[in-house]
């Protein structure tokens, strides 16, 4: 009987461990967003983390995008050539890069820097006591540390994901008139004329989404981290693995949201 | 504290009370403040009074309770059980915004300085007149560097940033930022560790000025006999999560308690056995 209970609990507690995870994590954010609305605001730490997100990860999303619009033209030259629909690779381009490529690409990019460097610098303070230091120095560490990370990443990522757009298509663009022998001004034609202001739109919400969840899993590792060393290089990959799963997870969500529109 | 009477046992409430109304009353009061941690029970009923303008060290070994005590006060760590009075007031009681009011009127230096590395001495020692808005960020600097003069810190120490300072200068600086809001309690959590004697001298020396010039109540916990002489008037010590012991610091290593005088005299035999991790 123990060999059909033991992994049936073992189950149940690493569900009923999840479950307080993600509550935690909620709780946290929930207070985190209830201090945007409260004075005193910090607009010196929010534009620093703004600065931060949007302009120090602008060449690495950068650099993304435009090879991925490179990739996608070739692929997908290589698929519409076996049933002569090459005519239809810039509509193609264009549409994963605006509702998909873009967001969920800069999102795990902007995972990788910001998450890592949230949880790093959150969980240093945390284990050298600087935490502790914000609150004897009548300071909410939430309000001082947390909040002003979340709203610079709403705010930031979609506007790295409108660039991420921009270079994306201009990669694309690039290979279809250098390499595939489009012609710039019917390539350039049939992406405008298909693309619909939806398609944008949903990415860049999508993108602030992604980027709200990149600095939350950045902040509440690092706030949550315990021990010296070992404990921050732990919140730093839980947090950089948790929002790379996250966003592929959400991305499913909100475009099944924006699908069903 | 003056008034202090010998056969006072601080482990008895009746006892304590007394010892509390003979003097004044306590600038803080503990009664029966216990915290556990998993299985394992940090504090065990602390029982503690602190006069004002006095200054308590708390002394204990690693894993006593002593970080844990003050933390209790300061509101870092909320206790399981038990009253925390600062003024008369049971601070455990007070809804959240009053006890972040009470935090205004509190300074704590930590064990290892723990300044903010993104900012620099000035910002550090000036945070929560910064943060409170008490002053802009000009006047900031200057109020940075007349505090830093205080601690024996030159003016354009202002302008580096912590990682720069050697260990005594940091600790100077975190005593800087302490009493850069003119508190009128400070804490002090080890603030000799890590330094060579001269400096732990110097620092000590440092804390008796700015609390006797402050006016303040202090509270510190160290293992540094030296230290604790040189900054306590009273001095308590805590063993398995109680206080087990309190008098004048002067008496540390001839207190008459056993258990206070192997531990003043680092003595291994006594009553005190460290206890191995089975």
């Amino acid at each position: 009987m123990d060999l059909v209970l033991n992994p049936l609990a073992a189950v149940g507690r690493g569900v009923l461990g999840a479950c307080r995870t993600v509550g935690n994590a909620a709780l946290f954010a929930l207070e985190a967003v209830s201090h945007l609305a409260r004075p005193p605001f910090y607009g010196r730490l929010f534009l620093k983390a703004f600065f931060e997100i949007a302009y120090f990860s602008l060449p690495v999303v950068a650099l993304t995008a435009v090879f991925t619009g490179m990739v996608l033209v070739l692929q997908s030259y290589t698929g519409f050539a076996r049933f002569n629909a090459t005519g239809a690779v810039a509509n193609l381009v264009v549409l994963s890069i605006t509702r998909e490529l873009g967001p969920v690409l800069a999102g795990l990019m902007v995972a990788g820097r910001i998450s890592a460097s949230f949880a790093a610098e959150i969980g240093t303070m945390r284990v050298t006591d600087q935490i502790d230091a914000l609150t004897t120095l009548s300071t909410n560490p939430m309000k001082y540390l947390v909040a002003p990370r979340l709203l610079a990443g709403a705010l930031a990522m979609p506007l790295l994901v409108l660039v991420a757009d921009i270079l994306g298509v201009m990669g694309g663009w690039l290979i279809a008139t250098l390499k595939l022998g489009f012609v710039s001004a019917t390539y350039l034609k049939a992406t405008f004329d298909f693309l619909q202001f939806d398609d944008v739109f949903s990415g860049l919400v999508k993108a602030s989404v992604f980027g709200f969840v990149v600095a939350l899993m950045g902040t509440w590792c690092g706030y949550n981290s315990k021990g010296g060393a070992q404990g921050v290089g732990g919140a730093t990959t839980t947090a950089v693995v948790t929002s790379s799963i996250l966003i592929l997870a959400l991305d499913y969500v909100l475009t099944e949201m924006f699908f069903a529109q | 504290m003056s008034g202090f009477d010998p056969a006072f046992d601080p482990g008895d409430a009746t006892a304590t009370s007394v010892h509390a109304a003979l003097v004044g009353a306590p600038k803080i009061r503990m009664r029966g403040v216990r915290k556990a941690f998993g299985g394992k029970q940090v504090l065990d009923g602390v029982d503690l009074d602190v006069a004002p303008q006095s200054s308590m060290v708390i002394l204990g070994g690693s894993g006593s309770g002593k970080s844990v005590t003050i933390k209790c006060i300061l509101g870092l760590i909320t206790p399981d059980e038990g009253v925390i009075e600062i003024d008369g007031v049971d601070v455990l009681k007070l809804p959240r915004r009053d006890r972040e009011a009470l935090g205004d009127r509190i300074g704590m230096l930590f064990q290892n300085g723990a300044l903010f590395d993104s900012l620099p001495v000035w910002e550090n020692v000036c945070f929560k007149l910064l943060a409170q808005k008490r002053i802009g960020r000009a006047q900031a600097r200057d109020r940075a560097a007349e505090v830093l003069a205080q601690v024996g810190l030159a003016a354009s120490v202002g302008d580096l940033s912590p990682s720069e300072l050697s260990g005594g200068m940091q600790k100077r600086v975190a005593l800087a930022r302490a009493i850069a809001a003119k508190p009128d309690i400070i804490f002090f959590d080890e603030p000799t560790t890590g330094l060579d004697p001269i400096m732990g001298a110097v620092i000590d020396g440092l804390i008796v000025d700015c609390v006797k010039k402050l006016g303040a109540t202090a509270v510190s916990i160290t293992h540094d006999m030296a230290s604790a002489r040189r900054i306590g008037g009273q001095a308590a010590m805590i063993f398995k999560g109680r206080i087990v012991w309190e008098g004048p610091a002067a008496t540390l290593g001839h207190s008459g308690n056993a258990m206070v005088d192997q531990f003043a005299n680092g003595e291994r035999e006594g009553p005190i056995q460290m206890e191995l991790r089975r």
